[in-house]
């Protein structure tokens, strides 16, 4: 069941990597936020309640409605167009996010068995790296943003494999991600959207060196 | 100790940033200052102590905190003449403004004493925050893109910390978050799992070069240095960078009591020839002064990390040479906010005849610029002369040619735009509007200047001994 769970993140990739809708992102992100939450209800079994708790608020109400949720209203907000317009065609797309695939399987291969399952570790690193890839490939703000968070949930995924033996860790992931999040999407996001108005990285690039 | 400096600076930081009052704003900031003057004397006398667990007073982080404090002095007092001579001051953007110094200086100096590599982390989390703040204090358009970009490079770097961190934790065959103190990481070097420590390196590595300035994430530090004013540049510039530079230091000395130290070297020193190549490319074709000296920096760091990754003398050479940058770097930018002052622009093309409308601030710039460029009188020669020697040593005979040949194009690059603002005049430049200076707004960067020769030339012994010492561990 949690290998099911782990691989059908890892195909929510896929999709993400084809999918041309500014929404689709979104219901995407709030999709692997239950799907980190089922992660964690299958895999924490020893840790405490109270974390476990914590690790749900994480998942379900702050990856699986707020973010979603402030990312649409963010899209209204600033009439951010729907179309995510990438550089690349999404079949491209496609063949890249497969290529990282397969490369962190013949990466985790490769390692010698830790204590972590394989499966963890590929998932881990193709989200993170599909995540960079989506920051490279896409021209809007607003999807650096999701591809920033896409990064952030695959960080989640590698913090609860070793959430069983070092909650510090769990704990310290979800800070991170909690905290770096609001400070992108709430102060910044909000702020950019007031400034510039038609939000586009072209627009970001006055800083020149001429 | 250590609790009362963080929890006190915590509060001075809290009640600038939120009260608007102007004699309450700098009364705090001199408490402040003198706050981390006790705290520098308190860490000198217990040395090697460990405080509240997680903080240890060692040889790296006595010298980083000694820097941090002698350039943050300078630093309040350039920000005082900064806030009170600028035409867009408000109580707000002032209060902000010391607000986030106090927290940044404190963050940076509790991660040079962190003997715990998720204590680093956390700390270097809140210089992110904390500088984010200091950039975007002219709150217009270029300023919040300075900040969006900083803030979202140092989120993804700090991601890839926490990344390394998590391998750093599987590489070891038991558990335990105690066991991730470096410490007990060298202890237990031999027994780490290398093909996890190996790829852990790489993400902490990627990350912390962010803050140190360097390839792959050096584009934060340019726009960031940019954007923010002259003295939060000068911190930026210094003692920021003295922290990523102790987060990859502390984390190398682990790596290098392994088999894998020619490996990290190698990856090491790869970023730092990278980097200098950027560098030169950038220095040659930039025209925005303040981004040539930020491009400098990289320029540095370089340097730097080629002196660590050949090892030998070069150790030695890249701590001292750090010290050394970090005084004459913020020195220079500390000058900068005058230069600003005469022409109202950062054009180099429209910067000319310093020395004829502020005599003290072109020699000044002069010295510095003999500094930066590490000629003789220089403390920097010493220290780079030595990084060139230990890739000698190293055997690195072509990587050292091509070194100096980037080098030479630094400088020529420098001396260009540098001669060019000191001496050739600038064609429609209205001279009644040119401000008088006082010559006592340069004593600092002139003190700054003379403390980098005299520590490079005849560096004190206690300081030989603490560079010595903060080796020590590194394999020799």
């Amino acid at each position: 069941m949690l290998h099911v769970t782990l691989i059908v993140f890892l195909m929510s990739l896929f999709y993400l990597s084809i999918a041309n809708r500014m929404t689709t992102y979104i219901h995407v992100l709030a999709m692997q936020g239950v799907l980190l939450f089922l992660v964690a209800f299958l895999e924490l079994k020893s840790i405490t309640t109270l974390n476990l708790i914590f690790v749900l608020l994480e998942t379900i109400v702050f990856k699986a409605i707020a973010v979603p949720v402030f990312l649409k209203y963010l899209l209204k907000r600033n009439h951010i167009t729907r179309e995510a317009e990438p550089f690349v065609p999404n079949f491209v797309s496609l063949i890249i996010t497969t290529a990282i695939v397969v490369i962190t399987i013949i990466l985790s291969n490769h390692m010698e068995e830790a204590r972590l399952d394989k499966i963890f570790f590929v998932v881990a690193l193709s989200t993170l790296f599909t995540g960079l890839y989506f920051i490279a490939s896409r021209r809007k703000i607003i999807t650096h943003v999701i591809g920033y968070v896409i990064i952030e949930n695959g960080v989640v995924v590698l913090s609860m494999a070793v959430g069983n033996e070092m909650p510090m860790m769990l704990n310290l992931g979800i800070m991170l991600d909690i905290f770096a999040s609001v400070l992108i999407l709430g102060i910044f996001l909000n702020k950019i959207g007031d400034v510039f108005h038609d939000i586009d990285v072209d627009q970001l690039t006055s800083l020149k060196d001429d | 100790m250590i609790a009362i400096y963080l929890i006190s600076a915590a509060l001075i930081g809290a009640v600038v940033f939120f009260n608007r009052g102007k004699v309450l704003n700098y009364s705090l900031s001199i408490l402040f200052l003198v706050l981390q003057c006790a705290f520098t004397v308190y860490a000198c006398l217990h040395y090697n102590e460990t405080s509240l667990y997680y903080f240890t007073f060692d040889s790296l982080g006595i010298i980083m905190l000694l820097t941090a404090t002698i350039i943050s002095i300078p630093a309040f007092y350039h920000s005082y003449v900064y806030i009170e001579e600028s035409e867009e001051k408000t109580p707000r953007t002032r209060a902000s403004y010391f607000g986030a110094m106090v927290i940044l200086i404190t963050a940076v100096s509790a991660a040079y004493f962190a003997n715990h590599i998720a204590v680093v982390w956390i700390f270097t989390e809140v210089t992110t925050l904390s500088a984010s703040a200091l950039i975007y204090h002219h709150r217009n358009k270029l300023a919040l893109e300075g900040t969006w970009k900083y803030v979202f490079i140092c989120a993804i770097s700090i991601t890839f910390v926490f990344i390394g961190i998590l391998f750093l934790s599987l590489s070891s065959s038991n558990a335990g978050s105690d066991y991730l103190s470096y410490k007990n990481l060298l202890a237990k070097s031999s027994s780490l799992n290398y093909e996890w420590l190996r790829l852990a390196f790489l993400f902490i590595f990627t990350g912390f070069t962010a803050k140190l300035g360097l390839f792959p994430m050096f584009t934060a530090g340019v726009d960031a240095k940019d954007k923010a004013p002259g003295p939060a540049a000068a911190l930026l510039s210094s003692i920021v960078i003295c922290m990523g530079f102790t987060g990859i230091y502390r984390i190398y000395v682990v790596i290098a009591n392994t088999p894998l130290l020619h490996w990290a070297s190698l990856v090491v020193g790869i970023a730092a020839f990278l980097s200098l190549f950027i560098a030169t490319v950038y220095m040659i074709k930039v025209k925005n002064l303040k981004r040539m000296m930020a491009y400098s920096s990289v320029e540095h760091m370089g340097i730097v990390m080629l002196g660590i990754a050949a090892g030998g003398i070069g150790y030695y050479a890249a701590i001292l040479h750090i010290v050394l940058h970090s005084f004459v770097k913020s020195a220079l930018f500390f000058q900068y906010n005058q230069l600003y002052k005469v022409f109202q622009t950062k054009n180099i093309y429209q910067i000319g005849n310093y020395f004829k409308y502020n005599t003290t601030g072109a020699v000044v710039i002069l010295l510095a610029f003999i500094s930066v460029t590490a000629m003789p009188p220089s403390g920097m020669f010493v220290s780079e002369f030595l990084i060139f020697r230990s890739l000698f040593e190293a055997n690195q005979i072509a990587v050292l040619i091509i070194v100096l040949f980037l080098i030479t194009f630094i400088i020529w690059a420098l001396a260009k735009n540098i001669f060019k603002i000191l001496f050739i005049p600038v064609v429609d430049f209205d001279e009644s509007k040119v401000p008088i200076i006082s010559p006592w707004k340069s004593l600092s960067q002139f003190i700054l200047l003379i403390g980098a020769a005299y520590l490079g030339l005849n560096p004190p012994a206690i300081f030989v001994d603490l560079i010595n010492n903060s080796i020590a561990l590194l394999p020799h």
